[in-house]
């Protein structure tokens, strides 16, 4: 007896609630952190000192707010990718393996060409980046496209082949010959590393992650392909009438969600390490999706709630040192995603008070995902 | 290799099959009522944390197993809630509930690592069975957890197909519409197995740290969750056909580590990938084949079920 018990019924909004859009996400952080600070307290903790410590760590120093600015470079690139599939209702899991390739392959083109000059070798890093990501994004989408092969798992599994094959490099082949056998590569010639914004950390990939987003902004809003994606996100039976080949737009919004992952990569690589190492990602990819999820798909919501997320980060780095586990942050993002879960009903339906009409009974067809092209 | 070495084998394999198989058996009943549970990683991890804490503190592996089902059970009630009761994105929760259970056991295993388990599930050869030739050191020189699996994998069966609350059960995710018409109460039902689901994951997490590792270390699960719900595919929903997959998985976990042990000239790196990829290869196979045969998903698997709804 879902919806209809007593005398409060829940019926489906016509269009979201613009204001709830906006509301529950907000809510939902609020919650969260609420929900944190008593499991803190329960277990010995002082929430307010350690919510004020991650605050500081955040914003309360000029390098706290640089790197979160740089942690929000990954999380927005990857974030748009993951928003962009989702939209499609195809469930890409797999950006952190898509930001692992695309790091692999700029790397590849900076220490094979090292002498090339930076108009020449960024760009190449940069397509290398971004065409070995959406390569890795592919691999799930064909037998999706074609055999209706799950894709949340494929995905996910391909997340552990890339980590264990950077792995490899960097500990095998790769290795720094004089990196006092650190699981890294030697340094990246300078032309091989983005421009930074002064003397801070911040780097060109801040720039790639604002026009990414406004570009999946106008293409979302304003091309036909944009509006085809929202179409098969919606409802595949209508798109399939409509005569949209699904299976091709399925290839095509993961290429083009794993190539944004890619640019994480490539851009984490180029801009900050200068090398490829061990562990590049913090598990920006798996962040990448409440990123999504909190922004509710919309790319330019996204570029804030990036800089939120990257701010929680940044700020469980440096309650680390007084002996909370970094596995806190973890626990606070699941439980933001929790609570933005619950209040989706608030945004999509609306309570009504009396007695209900015996209604017809009926599966939700909007959870259904768009079926394999026939 | 010799025969002593396949035997070693094939009884690891046993032994990695297991958490696999509880996991995948409960996710064979949550999602035969219609709900997929992508969360079985952070539940397992929940589990094994729990179950590990809770034996250090008493000694005994059974509270602690009890315990782990107890608190998987709790985390898979909130995925009901939010995707029964509140109609949320069965995808999203269940990762929200991985993401957070991750989060949760590697914050309150930290003071953990590292210590030993004060008791673990013990191998006990069984008598007689343990005594036959080749299929008695495989099968029947395990611990408790194991020869619990041999039981519970036909009771499972025998429920789904041959009793009427296991009827009803396939008839909530097969079509809950018509379920609902002769009077089943599907979100009753929902709830129900998707708990069920929980409690066997975090016995499937109790295992990996009370009996196969036996230790508590974040993350330990590795993609086992993960591969679980792969397995559920593989298995076409029904729980003998998962403890076949189970088998077969805990069969290439095994040999990864005997060629690793071994030393083989491949880099250990790509031996690591083995169960990903061949994973995804199964999966891939094993689609196709569903489809060929017609024999598809529970038919409203992922799909809220709004009764007023259009």
């Amino acid at each position: 007896m879902s919806g209809a018990k007593g005398f409060i019924r829940l019926e489906k909004r016509p269009k979201p609630s613009p204001l709830l859009t906006f509301l529950v996400p907000a809510m939902s952080v609020v919650l969260a952190l609420a929900l944190g600070a008593v499991f803190l307290a329960v277990t010995g903790y002082s929430p307010a000192k350690v919510y004020s410590t991650m605050l500081s760590g955040a914003f309360g120093s000029q390098y706290g707010i640089s790197e979160t600015v740089v942690k929000a470079i990954p999380l927005m690139l990857a974030g748009l990718g993951v928003a962009v599939a989702f939209r499609m209702l195809l469930w890409n899991i797999g950006a952190e393996g898509q930001l692992y390739m695309g790091a692999f392959a700029a790397s590849w083109v900076a220490l094979t060409f090292p002498g090339l000059s930076k108009p020449v070798l960024l760009p190449a890093m940069f397509l290398a980046g971004a065409v070995a990501g959406g390569v890795w994004g592919l691999l799930p989408a064909l037998p999706r496209a074609y055999f209706g092969v799950n894709e949340v798992i494929t995905s996910l599994m391909l997340n552990y082949v890339a980590i264990y094959w950077v792995d490899y490099l960097v500990y095998g082949p790769w290795k720094d010959p004089r990196g006092y056998n650190f699981p890294l590569t030697p340094p990246f010639s300078p032309s091989a590393q983005l421009p930074t914004l002064g003397q801070t950390r911040v780097h060109l990939g801040l720039v790639f992650a604002l026009v990414a987003a406004a570009t999946l902004y106008l293409v979302l809003r304003r091309l036909k392909w944009g509006y085809e994606i929202r179409v098969i996100g919606e409802s595949a039976t209508a798109a399939r009438y409509a005569g949209m080949n699904i299976a091709r737009n399925i290839l095509l919004v993961m290429f083009l969600s794993g190539g944004l992952a890619g640019l994480a990569g490539m851009s984490e690589v180029s801009g900050i390490t200068h090398r490829l190492q061990h562990g590049i990602s913090p598990g920006y990819g798996y962040t990448a999706i409440i990123v999504a999820w909190l922004s509710k798909l919309n790319p330019i919501a996204l570029i804030g709630v990036s800089f939120f997320l990257s701010a929680l980060l940044v700020g469980g780095y440096s309650i680390q040192t007084s002996g909370l586990p970094a596995a806190t942050v973890s626990m606070l993002q699941g439980a933001i995603l929790f609570f933005v879960l619950g209040g989706d009903i608030l945004i999509n339906y609306r309570f009504r008070f009396g007695s209900g009409r015996a209604g017809a009974t009926a599966v939700d067809r909007s959870a259904r995902r768009p079926a394999v092209g026939e | 290799m010799q025969e002593s070495m396949w035997i070693a084998i094939l009884t690891a394999t046993v032994t990695a099959g297991t958490p696999l198989l509880y996991a995948a058996l409960g996710e064979v009943l949550a999602e035969r009522a219609g709900v997929m549970n992508l969360g079985l990683e952070g539940m397992m991890l929940v589990g094994a944390m729990t179950g590990f804490s809770v034996t250090v503190r008493t000694g005994n592996p059974w509270l602690g197993l009890l315990a782990a089902m107890g608190a998987a059970g709790v985390l898979a009630l909130v995925h009901a809630f939010l995707t029964v009761g509140l109609r949320a994105n069965q995808v999203v929760s269940g990762l929200a509930l991985t993401i957070f259970g991750t989060g949760l056991s590697g914050y309150l295993g930290k003071p953990m690592v590292g210590i030993p388990a004060k008791a673990t599930f013990k191998t006990w050869a069984l008598p007689w069975l343990g005594d036959i030739p080749v299929i008695g050191p495989v099968l029947f020189h395990h611990d408790a957890l194991v020869y619990l699996t041999y039981l519970l994998v036909p009771a499972i069966w025998f429920f789904l197909y041959h009793t009427r609350p296991g009827m009803n059960l396939r008839a909530v995710g097969e079509n809950p519409a018509a379920a609902d018409a002769v009077g089943i109460d599907v979100s009753a039902t929902r709830y129900a197995y998707v708990v069920v689901g929980g409690l066997l994951s975090g016995a499937a997490g109790a295992y990996l740290s009370l009996a196969y590792a036996p230790s508590w270390l974040e993350n330990m699960t590795a993609g086992r969750g993960w591969i679980a719900v792969a397995l559920v595919i593989f298995a076409m929903w029904d729980p003998v056909r998962a403890m076949l997959g189970a088998y077969l998985f805990g069969g290439v976990d095994a040999l990864t580590f005997r060629l690793q042990a071994l030393g083989v000239l491949i880099p250990s790196f790509f031996l690591k990938m083995l169960p990903y990829v061949f994973t995804i290869v199964v999966l891939i196979v094993s689609t196709r084949e569903t489809l060929l045969r017609k024999s598809a998903a529970p038919g409203a698997l992922g799909l809220t079920y709004d009764r007023e709804g259009r």
